[in-house]
């Protein structure tokens, strides 16, 4: 396990590497001088060069390179070039409620996923797996802001059960948990569309394996085989799109922040893109891409936990 | 050898639609593609009015004989700027994955056929690619290039390069295997003609399957950028775009952002069923269903 976890560990290096190279050259392609779009257009032209000076703009790119390199391995992520606040300062700040937010809506997922797609694999083609199936198929047609837009006419305007944007009081923890619910649902039921679809296929795939027929042979009764030797076996498929799903679940985290004008590292993102602080678009997209790496990465080990086979490939 | 795989078989897309049609759900899906892609079309003969023309008049009006949905903030028709609207998202949806079909189809060919170090480099970068988040990602490469129609569609096919290159690769690896590929090599052909004229005809319907799914993907993408802000220019008529003028007077009148939604949805669940109809009837596991 331990060789495993280190060589896993050593491939995603690499990555990071080019996922930073990608990061930097994407933002230096911005047409537009930085130093114009921080002092305006009416700047003097030393002002100009005092600030590019600062910024390290006045630099070969190579040396931009290295330098910024640097800094993301020293953990300095940059400055606002709106606020002239470090970028991570910013991140802290509202970190918290995008992972109350993800966080709640992976668990609804998960619990609510599971069930239905063993159900649905169970009963295949009876009515409970059609309706099952046409649920999933139309949570994954949903994109997160119409669904967003859609909760929040129904249950915050329709009927009032949930706080409408911006009138809850966060300090409240009760008003603070009834402002997550509807947030948390949206982003949930498109998790569970998502899960239940894999856990599905995924079942059906391992039932029709020999070890299956063999418990069923020798007396195993129908729910334990179900339960404990075919979902198991079908869990990994499950941990796989759960992984490979963070990146969607990050965009419609930024779309569903929007929509309920949550503070969080999305509404964070639609703020500098309207103020062109590609600093801080820099800065969020490395930190999104870390996040994605480190999941991959904690994806694959949860497999050599899983699964004993992986580990001795 | 299995019959179905020698060289002398129907073409990709008359097998496909075979499979396709067999299924009714993603006969359905088709049909409702289909018609979707009609109205796109003829958006300038099917639609009641100029979509950006204002009648300042009915300013939010509910729906009447002559305005079948009503009118938005400007008094323009919702019903026609839906129809123009389906132009926006088909157009953009299907160029940029015809782009990302053919970027990340041919990297995926090149790096399964030679294998090696192209493989190993050109599946390096795809999982670079694949460790962005899409919608940040084309957010921020249209942020950067510019919300122009052009900058939109490389922004969303940049997104989808990554898993048409691994789709493809997967199948090249298998194909490469076998003795018609060994016979043209025999015969002198040069790879650029083996992997064109011998691997692409025996991955394709995979890849289209892909496209299919894909296309939803891309069309949300699409939408959720002009949700955002940064789609096709106004006044132009786009869903998304629709959806996010609306936003901030649906209180008063829910009608404008719930019809263009309906038409994403609709839009949605069609290429939805097309593509897993079409992706169960390829996949060898299910076709005995």
């Amino acid at each position: 396990m331990f060789f495993y976890s280190l060589k896993r560990l050593l491939v995603a290096i690499p990555t990071l590497l080019g996922v930073l190279t990608i990061v930097f050259f994407l933002v230096r392609v911005a047409p537009g001088d930085p130093a114009i779009v921080i002092l305006g257009e009416s700047a003097s032209q030393e002002a100009l060069m005092q600030l590019r000076q600062q910024l390290g703009l006045d630099q070969p790119l190579w040396n931009q390179y290295i330098d910024f390199l640097s800094a993301i391995l020293q953990g300095d992520f940059g400055r606002s070039m709106i606020s002239n606040q470090p970028v991570l300062t910013e991140v802290w700040r509202v970190l918290p409620w995008t992972i109350e937010l993800t966080a709640a809506s992976i668990v609804i997922g998960i619990v609510f996923g599971i069930p239905l797609g063993v159900l649905a694999a169970r009963y295949r083609n009876t009515w409970i797996d059609f309706s099952i199936r046409f649920f999933s198929l139309l949570g994954l047609s949903f994109p997160a802001f119409i669904s967003a837009i859609l909760l929040l006419l129904a249950f915050s305007i329709q009927l009032p059960w949930f706080p409408v944007i911006g009138e809850a009081s966060y300090a409240d923890p009760m008003k603070r948990l009834m402002a997550l619910v509807l947030p948390a649902l949206n982003l949930g039921l498109i998790m569970v569309a998502y899960i239940t679809r894999v856990t599905r296929s995924s079942m059906l795939t391992v039932i029709s394996e020999d070890y299956i027929r063999t418990a069923r042979a020798k007396g195993v009764p129908a729910r334990m085989v179900v339960w404990r030797h075919t979902l198991r076996n079908a869990l990994i498929p499950i941990v796989t799109v759960i992984g490979l799903y963070l990146g969607v679940l990050i965009g419609n985290s930024v779309l569903t922040e929007m929509v309920f004008n949550r503070p969080g590292l999305g509404k964070l993102i639609v703020i500098a893109l309207s103020a062109r602080d590609y600093t801080t678009l820099q800065a969020m997209l490395v930190i999104y891409a870390f996040v994605i790496v480190l999941a991959n990465l904690i994806t694959d080990l949860l497999y050599g936990v899983i699964d004993p086979k992986v580990r001795h490939q | 050898m299995n019959p179905a795989t020698t060289l002398r078989e129907p073409g990709w897309f008359a097998r496909l639609m075979r499979l396709c049609w067999r299924r009714k759900a993603a006969s359905a899906g088709a049909l409702i593609t289909l018609l979707m892609i009609l109205i796109a079309v003829f958006a300038p003969w099917i639609a009641p009015h100029d979509p950006n023309e204002q009648d300042i008049l009915s300013r939010m009006a509910g729906p009447s004989a002559e305005f079948l949905l009503g009118n938005d903030t400007y008094g323009r028709d919702i019903l026609s700027r839906i129809i123009w609207g389906a132009r926006i998202s088909l157009f953009i949806g299907v160029t940029s994955i015809a782009l990302a079909m053919v970027v990340g189809g041919v990297l995926g060919i090149l790096a399964g056929y030679y294998g090696g170090k192209t493989d190993r480099i050109i599946m390096a970068f795809m999982d670079m690619l694949l460790s962005f988040p899409s919608l940040v990602m084309g957010l921020i490469v249209v942020a950067v290039l510019g919300p122009t129609t052009l900058n939109l569609i490389i922004a969303i096919a940049f997104t989808a390069i990554a898993p048409f290159a691994r789709i493809s690769r997967a199948p090249t690896l298998a194909v490469k295997q076998r003795d018609f590929i060994e016979a043209g090599r025999a015969l002198g052909y040069s790879d650029l003609r083996i992997m064109a004229l011998h691997v692409l005809p025996n991955i394709m319907d995979e890849i289209m399957v892909l496209a299919s799914l894909w296309l939803a993907t891309a069309i949300r993408t699409e939408a959720s950028l002009s949700f955002i802000g940064l789609g096709v220019r106004p006044p132009t008529a786009s869903w998304g775009g629709m959806i996010r003028d609306g936003f901030e007077s649906m209180l008063d009148a829910p009608g404008l952002v719930i019809y263009p939604s309906i038409a994403i949805l609709i839009i949605m669940v069609a290429l939805n069923l097309l593509g897993d109809g079409l992706r169960d009837a390829t996949d060898p596991k299910l076709r005995h269903e």
